[in-house]
């Protein structure tokens, strides 16, 4: 398989994403690097073939948002809302992300070497996310489906509105959202935490990890709760 | 939207580059606020008996080619002030060693267009309407020498795109603030403080967290205790980045909605709302890069 780099310095992005959304797709390239991403928006979004894509340095926004079958690796930290709604493949952040991370994803696995910031995981519908430091307040808001392991700590209302996700945690939790619940960890959630840090290539004990998953008491409407959750 | 740009260098050598660092950080930011642009840069002080005023010339009739050595000869003659006079087009820098309310005064009753932009021993203050690079261009911010700066890129959404509601914003002396957010209680703030004596001159929500904090530092409190009353008060979103003559301070509302992110080497502490206007750095690539916290204070001294 060929290999390729691009320079953003010297190379518009357009020119990197136009080549991952057509010349990527005849196979003959396994492997691009992207340099000095220098915090640019939208590297690498809406890749839809089985290519590796190394992004060395700092991305900006939406970096491998909509992935699809596609590895991209950012070596450095990554902006708002990356990955954001992947599909599948794997997008991994070797340093810390921005707000928004993984949001909406539908599936893949989304690694965090470092932080992630407010809101990661919001909306999730059916991706994997792998947080190897703590992750900011509202993540997990409205997670439909998928799973969160968070390493480190959680901030202000993990997991609030929660539908079918459900999340593991290994630190503190500053506070659980609405609608969210501790559940004991049986041997299929063990199994899962120690899959999905295999795959993020962390270790951790899984037997550390707390289970949150959703009460489902806002599943319904209650006319009696008089507004009070 | 909008951007905000932060440079505190602490090798003193990089003093002289101050100006040269910073425009590629400012231009960096051009997506996020094309309309307006400005700078507060902090230098050592003057005398403690010496003021600085920063003036702005855009909203008179001369415009750009405001009689500024005309100001100067009618300042000796009204209120017998020697007075230095640094023009540059439509902006001038004026000093004197009298109170600065007494020239202010003067100046607001005789050219009430001069819109005065800055008051201080430390501060210089630019700001108008165009593009990043235009504002930088006109001003020659590549040339500008300091210890620190604070600078924004506007994309108006809460009042009108005018020289005047550019930021930085100041109130008092050798204090400003640029914001990239949207307050929603700003009218609440005023009416808090206009029975205090404290007058505005925008309807702009920026100049009221302004104003507050710069009121809370007056009434006695040191800069954390007055930031803490800020996130007591002040509504919205938002990252604030303020400077005073020897401190940067930023400070993010608790939802974080704002960006901001963080680059501190050996010789340098470097604040933007995005990596893309840090890049270009020297040593940036070795540089610690973080993401400030919601809800913390992060000062930095000069």
């Amino acid at each position: 398989m060929e290999r390729l780099t691009f320079d953003l310095a010297t190379q518009p992005l357009r020119e990197l994403n136009t080549f991952l959304h057509t010349g990527a797709k005849e196979g003959k390239v396994g492997h691009v690097t992207v340099l000095n991403p220098d915090g640019a928006h939208n590297i690498a979004v809406g890749l839809d073939c089985p290519i590796n894509v190394e992004v060395v340095g700092h991305a900006g926004y939406y970096a491998g948002g909509m992935n699809k079958a596609a590895t991209v690796v950012i070596t450095g930290s990554a902006g708002t809302g990356v990955a954001e709604n992947m599909m599948s493949g794997k997008v991994h952040v070797r340093g810390f992300a921005s707000n928004g991370a993984g949001a909406s994803a539908h599936g893949g696995l989304l690694v965090i070497d470092g932080d992630a910031g407010l809101r990661c995981g919001i909306s999730l519908k059916g991706g994997n996310i792998v947080v190897g430091g703590s992750v900011g307040s509202f993540s997990a808001f409205m997670a439909q489906a998928g799973r969160m392991v968070i390493c480190g700590d959680a901030g202000d209302a993990l997991g609030d509105s929660l539908y079918e996700a459900v999340l593991y945690v290994k630190g503190t939790v500053k506070s659980l959202g609405a609608d969210a619940q501790y559940e004991p960890m049986s041997d299929e959630d063990i199994a899962t935490v120690a899959s999905l840090l295999d795959q993020a290539g962390l270790d951790h004990d899984p037997k550390a990890f707390r289970r949150i998953a959703s009460k489902r008491s806002l599943y319904h409407w209650n006319a009696d709760a008089n507004q009070e959750y | 939207m909008c951007g905000i740009v932060g440079l505190l260098v602490k090798t003193p050598a990089l003093r002289e580059k101050l100006g040269e660092l910073m425009v590629p950080m400012l231009i960096g930011m051009t997506e996020r606020g094309p309309d307006s642009a400005g700078l507060a840069v902090f230098g050592a002080p003057l005398a403690d008996s010496r003021r600085k005023i920063s003036l702005y010339s855009g909203l008179t009739d001369d415009g750009a080619d405001f009689n500024w050595l005309g100001l100067t000869h009618e300042l000796k003659a009204h209120l017998g002030v020697t007075a230095s006079i640094e023009p540059k087009g439509n902006h001038a820098i004026l000093g004197f060693d009298i109170a600065p309310t007494v020239v202010k005064r003067w100046i607001k009753e005789h050219h009430p267009k001069l819109h005065i932009l800055s008051t201080g021993r430390s501060i210089d203050l630019y700001k108008d309407i165009g593009t990043p690079a235009e504002v930088a261009a006109r001003y020659g911010f590549a040339g500008l020498t300091g210890s620190h700066l604070v600078g924004h890129t506007r994309m108006a959404t809460e009042s009108a795109v005018t020289p005047d509601r550019a930021h930085p914003f100041t109130a008092g002396e050798d204090f400003c603030l640029v914001h990239n957010g949207s307050l929603s209680n700003p009218n609440g703030i005023r009416r808090m403080l206009e029975p205090r004596g404290i007058s505005f001159e925008t309807d702009n929500d920026t100049e009221a967290a302004c104003r507050f904090l710069e009121w809370r530092l007056r009434e006695g409190d040191d800069l954390e205790t007055a930031l803490q009353k800020g996130f007591e008060e002040l509504d919205g979103f938002f990252t604030f980045l303020m400077g005073t003559p020897d401190k940067l301070a930023l400070i993010r509302d608790p939802f974080a909605c704002k960006p901001a992110v963080v680059a501190e080497t050996d010789d340098y502490v470097a604040i933007a709302s995005e990596f893309r206007s840090l890049a270009h750095l020297p040593g940036i690539k070795h540089a610690n890069v973080f993401e400030p916290a919601p809800e913390e204070m992060y000062v930095w001294n000069a």
